[in-house]
């Protein structure tokens, strides 16, 4: 699987992007378009999940707070865009109005950022501890976040946030329907996410990654700086996920901390590589494709709280039968077939 | 209260505060109870159960469907489903270690293991109860006893006392008996303990059936103390690992202490600033414990 | 001639248990130091402390005339102290070659710059697997080895990093008699070329013909240290270690 380089794999991934959505604007179903952004996001989870929990062996059991903290700095920014005229005398406000509000390839940058930076943070307080206080400690950092957030009234507090999403964007004279627009983003992040992931693992860092995963006191020994590698890895997971969650307020129009740190988010992230496979790029995206369409359709079929315990059932199967998820079965299976 | 003269609402403030620390107490009481399970499991045998506080919520809601049903004390029905806590907790124990403990691969896939039962125990939970709070029945939840301005609720202190019996009894076990020792053995010298002829993998899952079995007991006090409903067992997650790490792994009475501590700070909290920062006094405990001091206030 | 590594005072507790207790040692570049005990003496914990494994509570550690206090073990290596693990921790998600190429790439690479293109690293990865008897297996797993050939690929990890200074720790366990001299062989060359090694063994015939100095370390104390045909015919050393 050397053959094809980074360039000629976004290229590809881009293409195939560019049909799905041809395809879901030419049969316009609304609703098509909702459950695949859907999917997307959790490609994006999952691919970002994966990057410290497969790669590394680090388990982050908050990742619906990094993707809420994306979705709330997007609120706060736009609820700052509506308080301008009340905060900054007029010459200030004529300013900040040509630059506010904000596009959302803006707002996803920021959402990057301060997920990113949390990330950071929580990984210098705890990386240095063993992986299970780790663990934990996500659980923790996800807790206090979701109860700041419900304490603060500016982006809603447990109320929550009514967003308004515009029916059409005006970009070089066309007319985009919003809910593509979104789409499309979604998707060049899902691009981005997958590109990263598996740049990451054919390099230098990845192997580094590895090395963290099989026996970290070895590979301190062997001179790899296991702290600098983790929080990278802990930086950029978190990023990826504060950029998935970043656009997150437009597409559901109404905001609550609940939802946005809402429990499926925290399994689906951690579902979805460990069902998929964790050593590689394909694994989220394979677990994320499936879990996410089945989740999908038992929502609409039957109910939402079925077809979580489901997840969960699935995940500890898998994790019990299949450590190495549905692409380390083929894995096995080629191997078997070549000897 | 801007009219009141400063002396009333001195008193207001102070007898607020005295209840609150004793409430605060009680429910500490009620907290350790609660670790003493993942004291076992965390401490002991270094197993990081986060689903233990699911398996309370179970126990909660056993008790209240015998209790709504059969008008059963709640207390009792935790007893009575003490055995069969352990074996569920020793049948758990038996699929970690055949899946992960023997291969190796504990961290990863073990955590992910028991966050898989936790959210599968919530979510079934959800759909055989729904998410409605529910609450029990018993002759001590109501009244209160009164010292002076201070006000003892019975719904807490019944539990409280029961939960410090509990705890005690779990204490003489581990310090008094054969199997209670060779808990603490194995958790400092497997090959020790294998030299002396007692298979450490036996002892294991009698250690952690027992931390299951404590689970039945929380889960009754539990649904005496507050409403339950299938999502609170997330909040515990966080109390009881902080519990446990700030009261130093493997150590009982460091886990009281820090269970009292913790009781008082949250009640202090809930009282002057509001219930809905509850939660977070916990979670931030856990997490400035771990950054300072991962060593716990009596670190072994 | 200052010495390479200076172990000045330093000593260590676990919980109420003392496991190092002011250990003073000196080790002069080039040198041979063989280093005896029973076991549970201190010897794996002495090791960690001057790799950076584990921190020392008092006293320091000083490597190549720097303090080495405080550094973390991956920094260790970069300024030159190797070491294999007494129980083999190979990367098991790799194979050999690669296990080799870890400590080449962040070792040597971040001490030189990446002077290496990758056809030189396989090709330094094929001399070391042959320097260790073990470069048929090259594309295997480790979980494809015996005991004995983990024990080689800890070994040929360590030299991998280029090290001033190897700490080998029993390394020979459970080898066959030809197969200790391999071992044995491959260490006086190293030594040769200029490497300070210090082995850890409990078989007595390597270490006293390996060793031109010898340290015995008795439940976290050191109690000789000097030639060693003194040291073995030192009344303590025979009493506390020896036997008979």
């Amino acid at each position: 699987m050397k053959a094809m380089s980074t360039a000629k794999f976004s290229l590809t991934a881009v293409a195939i992007g560019a049909l799905v959505m041809a395809f879901a604007h030419w049969f316009h179903v609304d609703y098509l378009f909702f459950a695949s952004y859907t999917i997307l996001q959790f490609i994006v989870l999952a691919t970002a999940w994966n990057i410290l929990g497969g790669y590394c062996g680090y388990v982050n059991f908050g990742s619906a707070a990094f993707f809420a903290l994306g979705a709330y700095s997007s609120v706060a920014l736009i609820k700052f865009d509506a308080e301008i005229d009340a905060w900054f005398p007029e010459g200030a406000a004529n300013v900040l109005h040509h630059i506010f509000p904000l596009p959302i390839p803006v707002l996803i940058l920021f959402g990057a950022l301060v997920s990113g930076v949390v990330g950071f943070g929580m990984g210098y307080l705890t990386l240095r501890l063993r992986g299970s206080f780790f663990a934990i400690a996500t659980l923790a950092m996800a807790v206090v976040l979701q109860t700041l957030i419900v304490n603060w009234d500016f982006v809603g507090g447990s109320r929550g946030a009514y967003i308004i999403r515009p029916d059409n964007l005006e970009f070089a004279g066309i007319e985009i329907n919003y809910i593509e627009y979104l789409f499309a983003l979604m998707l060049l992040l899902a691009v981005i996410a997958l590109t990263t992931a598996r740049v990451i693992e054919r390099s230098q860092l990845g192997f580094g990654f590895a090395t963290i995963r099989d026996d970290e006191l070895a590979a301190e020994a062997c001179g790899v700086p296991t702290l600098r590698l983790k929080l990278i890895a802990t930086t950029l997971s978190g990023a990826f996920m504060g950029m998935a969650g970043a656009p997150f307020p437009y597409y559901i129009g109404y905001l609550q901390p609940a939802s946005a740190f809402g429990l499926e988010y925290a399994v689906n992230s951690i579902a979805m590589p460990m069902i998929g496979g964790t050593t590689s790029w394909i694994g989220p995206l394979v677990g994320a494709i499936l879990l996410g369409s089945a989740q999908q359709y038992a929502t609409v079929t039957i109910s939402s709280a079925v077809n979580l315990l489901i997840v969960g059932l699935m995940l500890v199967a898998f994790v019990i039968i299949a450590p190495n998820g549905l692409i380390g079965l083929v894995q096995e299976r080629l191997r078997r077939k070549q000897s | 209260m801007a009219a009141m003269p400063v002396q009333a609402r001195m008193d207001i403030s102070f007898d607020l505060l005295i209840n609150a620390i004793v409430a605060g107490l009680l429910l500490g009481g009620f907290y350790a109870a609660v670790t003493a399970g993942v004291s076992i499991s965390f401490g002991m045998l270094d197993i990081v159960n986060i689903a233990h506080p699911g398996f309370i919520i179970l126990g909660s809601y056993i008790a209240y469907f015998v209790n709504i049903n059969y008008g059963v004390d709640p207390i009792v029905v935790s007893i009575i489903m003490l055995p069969i806590f352990f074996a569920l907790g020793a049948f758990v124990y038996q699929v970690y270690y055949l899946s992960f403990e023997r291969r190796g691969q504990e961290s990863l896939r073990g955590l992910a293991f028991f966050f898989g039962l936790l959210f599968v125990t919530e979510v079934t939970l959800i759909l055989v109860f729904g998410v409605d709070y529910r609450y029990v029945e018993a002759s001590y939840i109501g009244p209160s006893l009164h010292f002076g301005i201070v006000d003892l609720p019975l719904r807490m202190l019944v539990p409280c006392l029961t939960a410090l019996g509990l705890f005690a009894a779990i204490e003489l076990f581990i310090t008094h008996t054969f199997t209670g020792r060779a808990i603490m053995a194995v958790s400092q010298d497997q090959l020790a303990l294998q030299l002396m002829a007692v298979d450490p993998i036996r002892i294991k899952r009698i250690a952690f059936g027992i931390s299951i079995a404590t689970a039945a007991v929380a889960g009754a006090l539990l649904i005496i103390i507050q409403p339950v409903e299938p999502s609170v067992g997330r909040e515990y997650i966080g109390r009881v690992f902080a519990i446990c790490v700030l009261g130093g792994l493997g150590s009982m009475p460091g886990t009281l202490i820090a269970a009292l501590l913790l009781g008082v700070v949250e009640s202090l909290t809930a009282t002057f600033y509001g219930p809905s920062w509850a939660p977070a006094v916990a979670f931030g405990f856990l997490l400035l414990t771990l950054a300072f001091r991962p060593a716990g206030l009596l670190g072994r | 001639m200052t010495a390479l590594l200076h172990v000045d005072n330093i000593s260590k507790r676990f919980g109420g248990f003392v496991a190092l207790d002011g250990i003073e040692l000196e080790v002069e570049p080039g040198e041979r130091l063989g280093l005896i005990g029973p076991n549970g003496s201190g010897k794996s914990t002495l090791v960690n402390c001057i790799c950076g494994t584990l921190q020392n509570e008092s006293g320091s550690v000083r490597f190549d005339g720097q303090v080495m206090d405080g550094l973390a073990a991956h920094e260790r290596t970069h300024r030159g102290v190797a070491r294999s693990f007494q129980l083999p921790r190979p990367f098991h998600s790799m194979t050999l070659a690669d296990n080799l190429r870890i400590p080449l790439l962040y070792t040597v690479h971040a001490r030189m710059g990446p002077l290496r293109s990758a056809g030189d690293l396989d090709a330094r990865c094929h001399d070391l697997l042959e320097m260790v008897g073990l470069a048929k297996k090259a594309k295997r797993m480790p979980r494809d080895l015996t005991q004995v050939e983990m024990r080689k690929l800890e070994l040929a990890r360590a030299m991998a990093a280029e090290p001033k200074l190897l700490i080998a720790d029993e390394s020979m366990a459970g080898l066959s008699h030809s197969e200790i001299e391999d071992i044995l062989t491959l260490l006086v060359r190293l030594s040769e070329r200029g490497i300070t090694i210090i082995l850890i063994e409990h078989i007595m015939s390597a270490v006293m013909s390996f060793s031109q100095r010898l340290a015995v370390l008795v439940s976290g104390k050191k109690i000789a240290d000097g030639k060693p045909e003194d040291v073995v015919r030192d009344p303590e050393v025979v009493r506390a270690y020896l036997g008979q």
